[in-house]
């Protein structure tokens, strides 16, 4: 068995000896430019000169360009053309590309950079939720409303209510390796071009744009990124577009790559929310009516943020049955840089706005949150773990099991796996302990929270849910393996070759990982969604079963058996009395005149969405896990730690559990991280005062939770994904979600009012929510 | 053209000559002239540790010095960990441990980490979080990195 099993990284040895190579390791010809682009000082303004002199005299710059300059589409933007390369005249946000340097080194061309003269006609930027609300800054016109059933009603008749207002940071993806490109001009105009992306297609479909090419004439290579989470999807179109640019104006091999600040100044970053709930629910914390107000503040340009923002409507349920529920979504235009895809696509916000409601209520009745979060779970999906409803129970009645989407839950499983947590992280006793804690400690308070994650798998645009691959098999028995899927770090690449070794029942070596090449693979969609594995493992495994097939009714012959009588195991092929090694069953199908390579497709099955209505089946499964968290903080200081960790998380029959873990573990540091530490600060002029890790603090390796417990959920994916697993890029991050409640837990002990802790929880946060604690203000 | 400096240096024990523009770092000296694109840099600041080298045996930076500073010195460099294509055992404990994901952190951690335990051969659990308290990873959430530091540590022990 090839699947199933925890086989290391296949680029393992690359990346412990240095040379694994990354876009800006790829030797260049020695004749390479280095570009870096002039950005703008101000956030909201008309330019109304651009004195570039000094840039174009200054060391080592070949040429200087601008708007003017550029032949055809001067656009980079994945969705509605609102993405000028190189700005139009219009100023959108502080640390917008203007100008292009290109220059025979990038010390040189970032230089040159900094030496532009622009003048400018400033207007008042739009930076806050009320800047854009009073200016109706927005996109799609209005706010998106979805309901189900009668929230309105529904509040009146709760016994108690609850308000608030909730609001959540942004963050930035910090990839370790920041955006890069490489160009290299080909005979006859053509372009091939070496991004750090999860999007290749996207890339080579801007860059024959910005080129004025069919994309027959653009080729984009991905070998592997240095980290991705979503800040590679869109935010790399810039620099493919600027690197070809310069190459066709140049005719030699351009690159470019930002430094860190110019990465965090110009790239967009996760989006900030800001919350107003008001629920009704009874005295056993059972929600009966809810009503969600979301802001987000999506930057300049529209890129990824309407289905960021829709994916937060669609988790603001998150686990629980919510038959009564209004969501209205308010989607800002302002002058920051364009917010877009992060690990969860919008899901985080949506999800935490419910995880607050569930804190609320639980503080409003003096009862334990989980206690809370318990009572309102869907319904789990049959199997002995079901928990009976007792037929009086008018509020199960009138659960429908469905989200406020109208997809029915079939496949919950957060009753058992809460359960089984429960009793392995202890909850129970270290509930007590902790309370025992606050009570005889004035200074240091303890916390403790277990919040579950129901996460929707697939694009919500449905025609993203495909994929293609491309199988060779040499007759030498090698097998070659490329589909459109990129490689992150997440351990896609190791995936797929498993499920290619399974269909041939060879070793894993014996399958050769080649990089995501637009030409081998056509038409992908970005390696985004959670979807890497679920679309192209099927899409591979269907390429190796047509091969596979075709070998087997040519052993049939000779073996004189049937051709599904063939067996493909332990590198021999087997056919009724006659068994040959993979190798030379291949090499005989190769004599015989037998074809030995093929593409596969698959598509995602099930699935219909109506985006205006907000109705639909957009998910083809959920994927679950929990997550408890306890936290130590210093009410003099704010300060705080996280002490422990124990999670269960549901990865289906996994891949591949190591990476699987791996996946858990980070998704789950990056997610606290989110909610403690990664503070994106922007002043009143709309710069970004945290761009560079001294003032943005990611997770170090110090703040690792002293005892840090994962472990796998055993639960075979129903639907029919590749070998029964399931997703685990996204969700595992909101995990983190636990963190932010402990801390909220832990500010509560402080005195008898609700904390209103916000994210990130930072020294001055906790501070702030200890202070309410105590007097209520 | 600025004036080009020359620089004689080791680099994992071989004698090396290169010319640079006196602005350049050592990062890009080793990445760009020496071809050894092992270290990366991941903010240019000093503050993610990607690009560790040692120096004279000294954990640095080599975003944070000259490459000229490196004349008469002796550089250490991930290229130089794994031994007449052996792996060191922190090399093998990374990949066994999947204390690795996207893999540009890795080549600053293993040079961090084989400092700390030439230094310091039995380090406790905390003292390795602290030590590569400097190297910022953003995909692996450490756990199996300190894992991996601790059961390099041990074998080496066992070893010696
Ligand atoms: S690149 Fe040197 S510390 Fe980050
Ligand atoms: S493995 Fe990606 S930054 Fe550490």
């Amino acid at each position: 068995m090839s699947v199933h099993r925890s086989l290391g990284h296949d680029s393992g040895t690359l990346h412990v000896t240095g040379a694994a190579r990354y876009v800006d390791d790829i030797p260049t010809p020695s004749n390479t430019l280095h570009l870096a682009f002039g950005l703008a000082g101000i956030a909201a303004g008309r330019i109304t000169g651009m004195d570039l002199s000094d840039v174009a005299s200054a060391e080592g710059v070949i040429a200087v360009l601008t708007a003017d300059d550029l032949p055809f589409a001067n656009d980079v933007s994945p969705s509605v053309h609102d993405e000028p390369l190189l700005s139009d005249g219009t100023i959108h946000y502080l640390g917008q590309p203007l100008f292009l340097v290109i220059a025979t080194s990038q010390l040189y061309a970032r230089k040159a950079a900094r030496l532009g003269k622009i003048s400018v006609q400033e207007t008042p930027p739009i930076l806050t939720v009320e800047d854009a609300l009073a200016a109706d800054s927005r996109f799609e016109g209005g706010p998106v409303v979805w309901s189900a059933g009668d929230a309105k009603t529904a509040m009146k008749a709760s016994p108690h209510t609850v308000e608030g207002r909730f609001e959540v940071g942004g963050q930035e993806h910090f990839y370790l390796e920041g955006q890069s490109s490489l160009a290299l001009p080909q005979e006859n105009g053509d372009m091939v071009v070496h991004c750090s992306t999860q999007h290749p297609s996207e890339i080579q479909h801007k860059v024959a744009d910005a080129l004025g090419l069919p994309m027959h004439a653009v080729r984009v290579e991905t070998r592997r990124m240095g980290g991705g989470f979503g800040g590679k999807e869109s935010q790399g179109n810039a620099l493919a577009v600027a690197c070809a640019l310069a190459a066709r104006a140049t005719g030699r091999p351009c690159k470019m790559r930002y430094d860190r600040d110019d990465d965090m100044m110009i790239t967009g970053k996760r989006h900030d929310i800001r919350i107003y709930y008001r629920v009704g629910f009874d005295k056993s914390g059972r929600l009966q009516a809810v009503d969600f107000k979301h802001f987000l503040r999506c930057g300049w340009a529209q890129d990824l943020s309407l289905p960021v923002a829709d994916r937060a409507m669609l988790h603001a349920d998150n686990a629980y049955d919510l038959p009564d529920i209004r969501i209205e979504s308010h989607r800002l235009k302002t002058n920051h840089q364009s917010a877009t895809a992060f690990r969860g696509f919008g899901g985080p916000q949506g999800m935490i706005g419910i995880e607050r409601v569930m804190d609320h209520v639980a503080h409003e009745l003096g009862m334990d949150p989980l206690a809370v979060r318990r009572a309102n779970y869907y319904s789990e999906a049959g199997g002995p773990s079901a928990p009976p409803h007792p037929p009086e129970d008018i509020f199960r009645q009138k659960k429908k099991n469905r989200t406020p989407y109208g997809m029915e839950v079939t496949d919950f499983v957060l009753g058992a796996l809460t359960d089984k947590l429960e009793g392995s992280s202890g909850y129970q006793a270290r509930r007590a302990a902790v309370a025992e804690w606050n009570a005889t400690h004035e200074v240091l308070k303890r916390g403790l929270a277990l919040t579950p994650v129901k996460f929707g798998i697939s694009f919500t645009l449905t025609h993203l849910n495909q994929a293609g691959a491309l199988v060779h098999v040499y007759q030498d028995g090698s097998v070659m393996l490329n589909h459109g899927g990129t490689e992150m770090g997440q351990g896609l690449f190791l995936k797929v070759a498993q499920v290619a070794a399974e269909v041939f029942g060879i070793g894993v070596a014996q399958v050769k990982i080649t990089a995501t090449d637009t030409a081998k693979v056509p038409n992908t969609s970005a390696t985004a969604a959670s979807s890497g594995s679920d679309l192209n493992g099927m899409a591979v495994r269907a390429a190796c079963q047509t091969i596979r097939d075709r070998i087997a009714a040519h052993m049939a012959q000779s073996g004189h058996c049937a051709p599904d009588e063939v067996t493909f195991a332990g590198g021999q092929v087997r056919a009724g009395q006659k068994q040959v090694s993979f190798a030379q069953a291949a090499q005989s199908a190769y004599q015989a005149r037998v074809s030995l390579s093929s593409t596969g497709f698959y598509k995602t099955p099930d699935l219909q969405w109506d985006r205006v209505k907000g109705k639909g089946r957009p998910f083809y499964y959920f994927a679950y896990g929990a997550a408890v968290t306890e936290v130590v903080i210093d009410t003099l200081t704010g300060e705080n730690r996280i002490l422990r960790a124990d999670i269960l998380h549901d990865a289906g029959r996994s891949l591949n559990p190591a990476l699987d873990i791996g996946q858990i573990e980070g998704g789950y540091v990056q997610g606290a991280g989110w909610l403690t530490t990664e503070e994106l600060v922007w002043d009143g002029q709309g710069r970004l005062r945290t761009h560079a890790p001294s003032t943005y603090k990611i997770p170090a390796c110090s703040d690792r939770p002293d005892v840090f417990n994962v472990d796998l959920f055993d639960n075979e994916n129903r639907e029919n994904t590749i070998h029964r697993s399931k997703a685990v890029g996204e969700p595992p991050f909101m995990l983190g979600i636990s963190a932010l409640m402990a801390l909220s837990d832990a500010c509560a002990a402080c005195g008898p009012h609700y904390p209103g802790l916000d994210g990130p929880a930072t020294p001055e946060r906790v501070l702030a929510a200890v202070r309410r604690a105590r007097d209520g203000i | 053209m600025s004036n080009k400096i020359h620089v004689s240096t080791k680099v994992n024990g071989d004698a090396v000559e290169f010319l640079c523009d006196p602005r350049e770092t050592l990062l890009d000296v080793l990445r760009d002239r020496l071809n050894l694109t092992g270290a990366k840099e991941g903010c240019g600041t000093g503050d993610c540790g990607a690009c560790s080298v040692t120096v004279d045996g000294r954990l640095i930076c080599s975003c944070l010095m000259l490459g000229a500073e490196a004349e008469g010195k002796e550089i250490g460099t991930i290229e130089g960990v794994a031994e007449g294509g052996e792996l060191h055992p922190l090399q093998r404990k990374f990949i066994e441990h999947a204390a690795l994901q996207c893999g540009v952190c890795t080549p600053g951690i293993l040079v961090a980490a084989k400092n700390l335990l030439e230094k310091n051969p039995d380090p406790t659990e905390e003292q390795v979080r602290y030590w590569l308290a400097g190297n910022l990873c953003r995909c692996t959430g450490y756990d199996k990195i300190i894992r991996a530091v601790l059961d390099a540590a041990e074998e080496m022990r066992g070893a010696a």
